[in-house]
């Protein structure tokens, strides 16, 4: 091959050189599948905290996950948002993004979005400025320096103070709110970012009844547009927006399926709602 | 509504300090320096050459303590090695300086600084080639420092050194410099470091007028500085280093590559050392290796804990106040310095754990309450 033809190669005009092509691909669900986690395995000191899990969530599925104290619940979500290693296995986001070998930012820029277990908001900044941090906009260090607020962004974050209800506190500085406006901080920090998929840990614990059920209405509302998984104790909340439920027990899964037929699973009753429907026939 | 919000979230940021401070900073520069420059010694307002010099140390040790704020201040990462960006600065300007002095040296060589002779060296080494130009000099000021920083900053940060080990590895960084610049083969003047400056573009390092120039520039710099870190810290990119401070994996979280970030704050703040040891060696008349021993860099550190970390202003009053203290305490008692620094951080970290500027909000919340209540009665 001439020279020439090598620099013509060199300097197609139809493509652009990898290194400038846009890093983040669309998310690939071709297959209606978003998430698929196979064969995961990961142990602390010998312990096996998650044992060759497998789980496929739907495009637009709500999906809640539930499981006794320790059954992996939390280090699930871990993993698949970078935060730890696993032993090994895969968790792919759409067909095309293999999350093993990304860190927690390149994971967040993808479109996941987690809320913690203990709510965790900037506790020295206003709930303005947590939820400005959390817009989906460029996120390298130059663009952050040079950025505006837009009318548009501005307007966004507006919005969800309404839907989280903080409107009347958005100068207010997060940690001096409580623990459930916390909750919902946190979870609006979640709306603003405009995820595919939210990763959602115990969003109603300490929260009023009232609360839990706006929690409810707002997080139905955003399946379909958005993947939702939620990890909730509370059975009387799974129960009002389930549609499939996902049962981990000691790392692995024991059950999928509607609420109703988990609740008649006869592994689920032993080892989980055994003890809860023991405890109702002895009451 | 929406301006409003724009406008809140924006001006809400601690810039409030900003332009007294340049008004004052700026004002009382130039009412010393005139006082200097043109009235006669006898006059009751006439500013010492002594004096001038000493302020304008008091601002560089102010320059470098804004930046060992923003790292440590601002973003959590107690940097106790900010000495060593500090000293590379200096040594860039004093082999600048040093080759100014040329044959009016003790050994009369036009080309060799004095200790090089003194050590037969017959040539200059490849890192002295240039120093003679005062833009490729001060561009080493920066640049260095920012180079070194950035290597460090890249390998801790990435690997996620956070916290005591940090701080240690900044100390290992700062005597290991120590340790290299005591060493004649170096080239760097060895133990004596780099004295003896005659002129520095031309103008006499000993003459009043030069003296106050320098002190002009000083704080003119600091000034600057100033605003521009004010502008820095209070845009988004601001916000995402107070995040990293508060909560480093949740920012990861919302997509921040913090290790990024936190390399990027410390190379700016290397360079405003850099910049800041530049202007000090000019007006001390001396850079030797003391400059890089890690109690210097704990020092600073407690400058800014006096001060107030986290607030700009802050830092530069704990700098100017505990060193006008350290002028005066060593002329009485020069052995006991460092137990009332040790006492003053004690105290300062159980009873102002935000330093001065915390007292003095603490201070203006009281008083607004008292008078509220006042008003209500
Ligand atoms: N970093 C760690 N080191 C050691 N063990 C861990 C670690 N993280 C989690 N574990 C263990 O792994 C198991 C699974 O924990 P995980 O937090 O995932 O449970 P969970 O299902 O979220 O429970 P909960 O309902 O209480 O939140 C627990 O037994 C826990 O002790
Ligand atoms: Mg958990």
């Amino acid at each position: 091959m001439s020279t020439l033809d090598s620099t013509r190669e060199f300097f197609r005009r139809d493509q652009v050189w990898p290194f400038l092509a846009p890093e983040q691909a669309a998310v690939n669900v071709d297959n209606q599948v978003i998430l698929y986690v196979e064969g995961l395995n990961l142990s602390f000191d010998g312990f096996k905290a998650l044992n060759n899990l497998n789980l496929y969530v739907n495009d637009g599925e709500l999906r809640c996950l539930i499981g006794a104290n320790g059954a992996g619940k939390t280090t699930l979500m871990d993993v698949i948002t970078g935060k730890t290693q696993c032993d090994s296995g895969t968790v792919f986001f759409g067909q095309n993004h293999n999350l093993l070998n990304k860190d927690e930012a390149e994971i967040a820029q993808l479109g996941i979005g987690r809320k913690f277990q203990k709510p965790t908001v900037f506790e020295e900044q206003t709930v303005f400025d947590n939820l400005e941090l959390s817009l989906k906009t460029d996120k390298r260090v130059l663009p952050t320096l040079f950025s505006r607020l837009t009318p548009t962004q501005i307007d966004h974050i507006d919005e969800v103070l309404k839907t989280i209800g903080l409107a009347k506190h958005r100068f207010m500085l997060a940690g001096a709110l409580s623990h459930g406006q916390k909750q919902w901080l946190e979870i609006g920090m979640l709306l603003v970012a405009e995820p595919r998929l939210l990763l959602i840990d115990e969003p109603v614990a300490g929260m009023t009844a009232q609360e839990t059920e706006r929690t409810a209405e707002l997080l139905t509302s955003l399946a379909g547009e958005r993947t939702v998984i939620v990890v909730e104790h509370d059975m009387e909340f799974v129960r009002s927006i389930a549609r499939t439920v996902t049962v981990l027990h000691q790392g692995s899964v024991l059950a999928e399926g509607t609420m109703d037929q988990i609740q008649s699973n006869k592994d689920v009753i032993e080892v989980y709602l055994g003890e809860e429907a023991a405890a109702g026939e002895q009451a | 509504m929406t301006r409003l919000t724009a406008w809140f979230s924006e001006g809400r940021s601690t810039g409030k300090h900003t332009l007294p401070f340049v008004v004052i900073l700026l004002s009382v520069t130039i009412l010393a320096s005139a006082a200097n420059l043109f009235l006669p010694a006898d006059s009751i307002f006439y500013v010492s050459t002594y004096t001038i010099t000493l302020l304008g140390k008091y601002l560089c040790y102010a320059m470098l303590a804004l930046a060992v704020d923003i790292i440590w201040g601002y973003c959590g990462i107690l940097s106790l090695g900010h000495g060593a960006f500090f000293a590379l600065g200096g040594y860039a300007m004093g082999m600048y300086l040093m080759r100014q002095i040329g044959d009016r040296g003790v050994y009369g060589n036009p080309l060799l600084p004095d200790f090089m002779v003194f050590l037969d060296w017959k040539e200059l080494p490849w890192f002295w080639l240039g120093m003679d130009q005062f833009w490729f000099a001060m561009l080493m000021a920066v640049l260095v420092p920012g180079l070194l920083a950035f290597v460090f900053g890249w390998l801790a940060f990435r690997s996620r050194v956070t916290g005591v080990y940090l701080s240690i590895m900044t100390q290992a960084l700062t005597y290991a410099l120590l340790l290299a610049f005591f060493r004649n083969e170096m080239g760097f003047g060895g133990n004596n470091g780099l004295t003896d400056f005659k002129e520095i573009l031309g103008f006499n390092l000993q003459a009043d007028s030069t003296r106050v120039a320098l002190f002009l520039i000083t704080a003119i710099l600091l000034a600057v500085i100033f605003v521009v870190s004010q502008k820095i810290l209070s845009s988004r990119l601001g916000k995402v280093v107070l995040a990293i401070r508060d909560s480093e994996s949740r920012s990861r979280f919302i997509g921040y590559r913090t290790d990024r970030y936190k390399v990027w704050l410390f190379v700016y703040s290397a360079v405003i050392a850099g910049i800041a040891g530049a202007l000090y060696v000019p007006q001390v008349g001396i850079i030797n290796p003391g400059e890089f021993s890690p109690i210097n860099s704990i020092e600073m550190v407690i400058w800014v804990a006096v001060g107030g970390r986290g607030t700009l202003i802050g830092a530069v009053i704990g700098a100017l106040l505990v060193n006008y203290a350290k002028t005066r305490f060593t002329a009485i008692m020069p052995d006991a310095w460092l137990f009332a620094l040790g006492a003053m951080f004690v105290l300062v970290t159980l009873y102002l754990p935000k330093g001065l500027m915390g007292l003095y909000g603490q201070l203006k919340a009281k008083r607004n309450t008292v008078m509220n209540k006042e008003s209500q009665a």
